[in-house]
C-alpha cells in the first residue's frame, strides 16, 4: 500500500457518523428548508390559482418528492456502508463500474456552485435583520413618500446590492458576507456532529420557534385598517387559499388541465426537498448501516413540508395582502422571491404594529433558514476531498473556501441587475438540478436495480414503503421528470435566449463570462474525480470495512 | 374567504400536520436500537495480527 492512499484508508476506518436519528432528520430538514419554503412558495401559489395550486403540488410530492427523497437515502446509505461518503464514489459503487462516479461530479457542482450565490442571499438575510434592529429599515420608511415605501425599498435593496452597475457593494455588505462566509466555515470545520448536526439541533427549532412568533402576529391582526374593511385577515387569507381560475375566461377546475400548473407545482416540490442536490445522498452516507431511511426521509420531508404550507403559506402573502392589497402584489411581485422578500415585506413589517421586532424575527429566521441550507452545501465537496484525496478537515476545508470564494466573488462583483447570480441560478440551481435528479432514479431504477434497492432500503426500516412506490420509482418519476424537464425547457429556454440577446454586449459578456465559470468548474471536478477514481476500485460486494481501496 | 377556501386551507395544513405528527411520533416511540452498542471486547481496534 503506497503512502497516498494510508490517510484515506485511516479516514475510512474512522468514519464519521451521525450522533442521533433526530440530528440526522434535523440537518436533512434544516437543508431543505430555505428561503423557498417562505418566499417562492407562497407566491407561486398565490399566482397559480390558489388553493387550486395544493393539487398538483400533493399530488407531485407523493410521486417524485418523497419517491426520489427514498431513492437519495437508500443510494447515500448503500454508498457509505461501502465506505464512501462523496456523490462520484457512491455513484461509482452504485454503478459498479467506473464510469458512474463521473455522475457524481454532477452531484459536487451542483451544491457548490449554488452555494457560491446562496451565501451571498443569507448575508442578505442577516444585513435586513440587523437594518430592522438597528433602526435603519424605519429611516427609510419615514423618509419615503406614502404610499411608496415598496419602491423605497426596493431602491435600498438596489443601492445595497449595486444592482444598477457591476462592481463590489458597500464595505458594510463585504463585511457582513465575509462574517456569513467565517460562521459557515467554522461550523463546517467542527465537523459532522459537532458542527452541522449540533448547529441543526439548535437551529431548527429556533427557526420554526421565530416563524412561530410572526405567524401568530400575521393571524391576529384583525384589519389593521379600519376604513378599509377588506383588508381583513379573513380576506387575505382568501387571496392566497381560495381556488381561482389561473388565467381570467378560465374555470377554477380547468387550471388543473393547464401544464404550466403542473410545472409549476412539482418544480416548487423538487426545490424544496432538495432533491437532485446531491446533498441527501452525501448526508445519508454517514449512516450507519441498519439505521432507518425510509421513516427518517419522510420525517425530514414532511418537517419541510411544515415550514412550508403551514408556515410559508400562512404568513408571507396573507401579511403583505393585508398592508398592500390585491393591487399592491402583481405578478410580478409574487413572482418574484427578491421583490417579495426584499422589496415588498420590510415595507409591510414597517406598517404593522411592533413591525421593527416581527421584522428582526422574520429575517433572523430567514438567516437561520438559509445557514443551515448553505451548510449542507459544503459538505459534499469536503467529503470527497478527504476520502479522494486523503486530506485532513483543515486543508480540505481550506482549498473548498478558496474554490467558494472565487464564485462568490464573481456574484459579487456581476451585481448589475443580478446577472451572475440569476445565471449560475438558471443553469446550475434549475437545469442541472433537473438533469442530477434523473440521473439518480435512472441509477436505482434501472442500474442498481428495483429489487436490490428493495432489499437495501428493507434493512432497518421503521416503516414499509408501499409496494406501489417500486413501480413509481422504476416508471413514473423518471417519466415524470423527463417529462416537466422537457416542458420546463419549452416554456422557459426560449424566453431564456431572448432575454439575453436583448441585453447590451456588456450584459452579455457577463452571462459568457459566468457559463464559461461554470463548465470551468464542472471540468475541474471531472479532472479530481478522475485523479480520486485512479485509487478506487468500485466492488460492490467489498466488505464496509475496507473502506475506498 | 370563500368555503372551498377553508376546505382547501384546512385540508392541506390538516394533512401536512398529520403527517407531521405521525412521522415524529414513530421517530421518537421508536426505542433506540442496540446495534450500535458493542461490548470492549467486541471492539475492533484494528492492531491484531489475527
Amino acid at each position: 500500500m503506497n503512502h497516498v492512499i494510508e490517510p484515506a484508508l485511516n479516514q475510512a476506518r474512522n468514519r464519521e457518523n451521525w450522533g442521533s436519528k433526530l440530528g440526522v432528520i434535523l440537518a436533512v430538514a434544516g437543508s431543505a428548508v430555505g428561503l423557498g419554503n417562505f418566499l417562492r412558495f407562497p407566491g407561486l401559489a398565490a399566482i397559480n390559482g390558489g388553493g387550486v395550486f395544493m393539487i398538483p403540488y400533493f399530488v407531485s410530492l407523493f410521486i417524485l418528492g418523497i419517491p426520489i427523497c427514498w431513492v437519495e437515502w437508500t443510494m447515500g446509505r448503500y454508498g457509505g456502508s461501502k465506505g464512501y461518503n462523496s456523490a462520484p464514489g457512491i455513484f461509482g459503487v452504485l454503478w459498479g463500474r467506473s464510469c458512474g462516479k463521473y455522475f457524481g461530479a454532477l452531484a459536487l457542482l451542483v451544491p457548490v456552485v449554488i452555494y457560491m450565490y446562496y451565501v451571498y442571499i443569507e448575508a442578505w438575510c442577516l444585513t435586513y435583520a440587523l437594518a430592522y434592529a438597528t433602526g435603519e429599515m424605519s429611516n427609510i420608511a419615514a423618509q419615503a413618500e406614502p404610499g411608496a415605501e415598496v419602491a423605497a425599498y426596493g431602491e435600498y435593496f438596489g443601492g445595497f446590492v449595486g444592482t444598477a452597475q457591476n462592481g463590489f457593494p458597500q464595505s458594510k455588505g463585504l463585511i457582513i458576507l465575509l462574517t456569513v462566509f467565517g460562521i459557515n466555515f467554522f461550523l463546517i470545520f467542527r465537523g459532522l456532529t459537532r458542527g452541522i448536526e449540533t448547529f441543526c439541533k439548535f437551529a431548527m427549532p429556533l427557526l420554526i420557534a421565530c416563524a412561530l412568533v410572526v405567524l401568530v402576529r400575521v393571524l391576529t391582526l384583525g384589519t389593521p385598517d379600519p376604513p378599509q374593511p377588506g383588508g381583513s385577515i379573513n380576506n387575505a387569507l382568501g387571496f392566497m387559499w381560495n381556488p381561482k381560475p389561473i388565467d381570467k375566461e378560465g374555470h377554477i377546475w380547468s387550471a388543473l388541465l393547464n401544464p404550466e400548473l403542473w410545472l409549476s407545482a412539482s418544480g416548487q416540490i423538487f426545490f424544496s426537498l432538495s432533491v437532485g442536490f446531491g446533498i441527501v445522498l452525501n448526508y445519508a452516507s454517514y449512516l450507519r448501516k441498519d439505521d432507518d431511511v425510509v421513516l427518517s426521509g419522510l420525517t425530514a420531508s414532511s418537517t419541510n413540508e411544515f415550514c412550508e404550507v403551514c408556515l410559508g403559506g400562512l404568513i408571507t402573502v396573507p401579511v403583505a395582502f393585508l398592508f398592500l392589497g390585491s393591487t399592491g402584489l402583481t405578478k410580478e411581485v409574487l413572482g418574484s422571491s427578491m421583490a417579495l422578500g426584499f422589496h415588498a415585506l420590510p415595507a409591510v413589517f414597517m406598517n404593522m404594529p411592533g413591525g421593527r421586532f416581527f421584522g428582526t424575527v422574520w429575517f433572523f429566521m430567514l438567516f437561520t433558514a438559509a445557514i443551515t441550507s448553505s451548510l449542507s452545501m459544503l459538505q459534499p465537496a469536503i467529503a470527497f476531498l478527504e476520502e479522494g484525496f486523503g486530506m485532513g478537515r483543515r486543508l480540505s476545508v481550506t482549498c473548498l473556501g478558496f474554490i467558494v470564494a472565487t464564485g462568490s466573488l464573481i456574484v459579487v462583483y456581476f451585481s448589475k441587475d443580478l446577472l451572475a447570480l440569476d445565471t449560475m441560478d438558471f443553469w446550475v440551481g434549475t437545469v442541472c438540478i433537473y438533469i442530477l435528479a434523473t440521473v439518480q432514479v435512472i441509477t436505482v431504477g434501472w442500474i442498481f436495480g428495483v429489487d436490490r434497492a428493495k432489499k437495501e432500503v428493507g434493512r432497518g426500516a421503521e416503516m414499509r414503503i408501499p409496494g406501489v412506490y417500486w413501480f413509481i420509482i422504476k416508471y413514473i418519476s423518471p417519466l415524470y421528470l423527463l417529462t416537466i424537464f422537457g416542458l420546463w425547457c419549452y416554456y422557459n429556454l426560449p424566453g431564456y435566449i431572448k432575454q439575453v440577446q436583448a441585453k447590451t454586449p456588456d450584459d452579455q459578456g457577463t452571462v459568457w463570462f459566468v457559463l464559461a465559470f461554470i463548465v470551468a468548474v464542472l471540468l475541474f471536478f471531472n479532472m479530481l474525480v478522475y485523479l480520486a477514481g485512479r485509487r478506487w476500485h468500485f466492488d460492490p460486494d467489498r466488505p464496509v470495512e475496507e473502506g475506498p481501496p | 374567504m370563500k368555503p372551498l377556501g377553508w376546505v382547501m386551507m384546512i385540508g392541506s395544513i390538516g394533512f401536512v400536520l398529520a403527517l407531521l405528527s405521525y412521522c415524529f411520533y414513530r421517530v421518537l416511540s421508536t426505542p433506540k436500537t442496540t446495534e450500535h452498542m458493542h461490548a470492549p471486547l467486541e471492539i475492533d481496534t484494528r492492531d491484531k495480527d489475527t
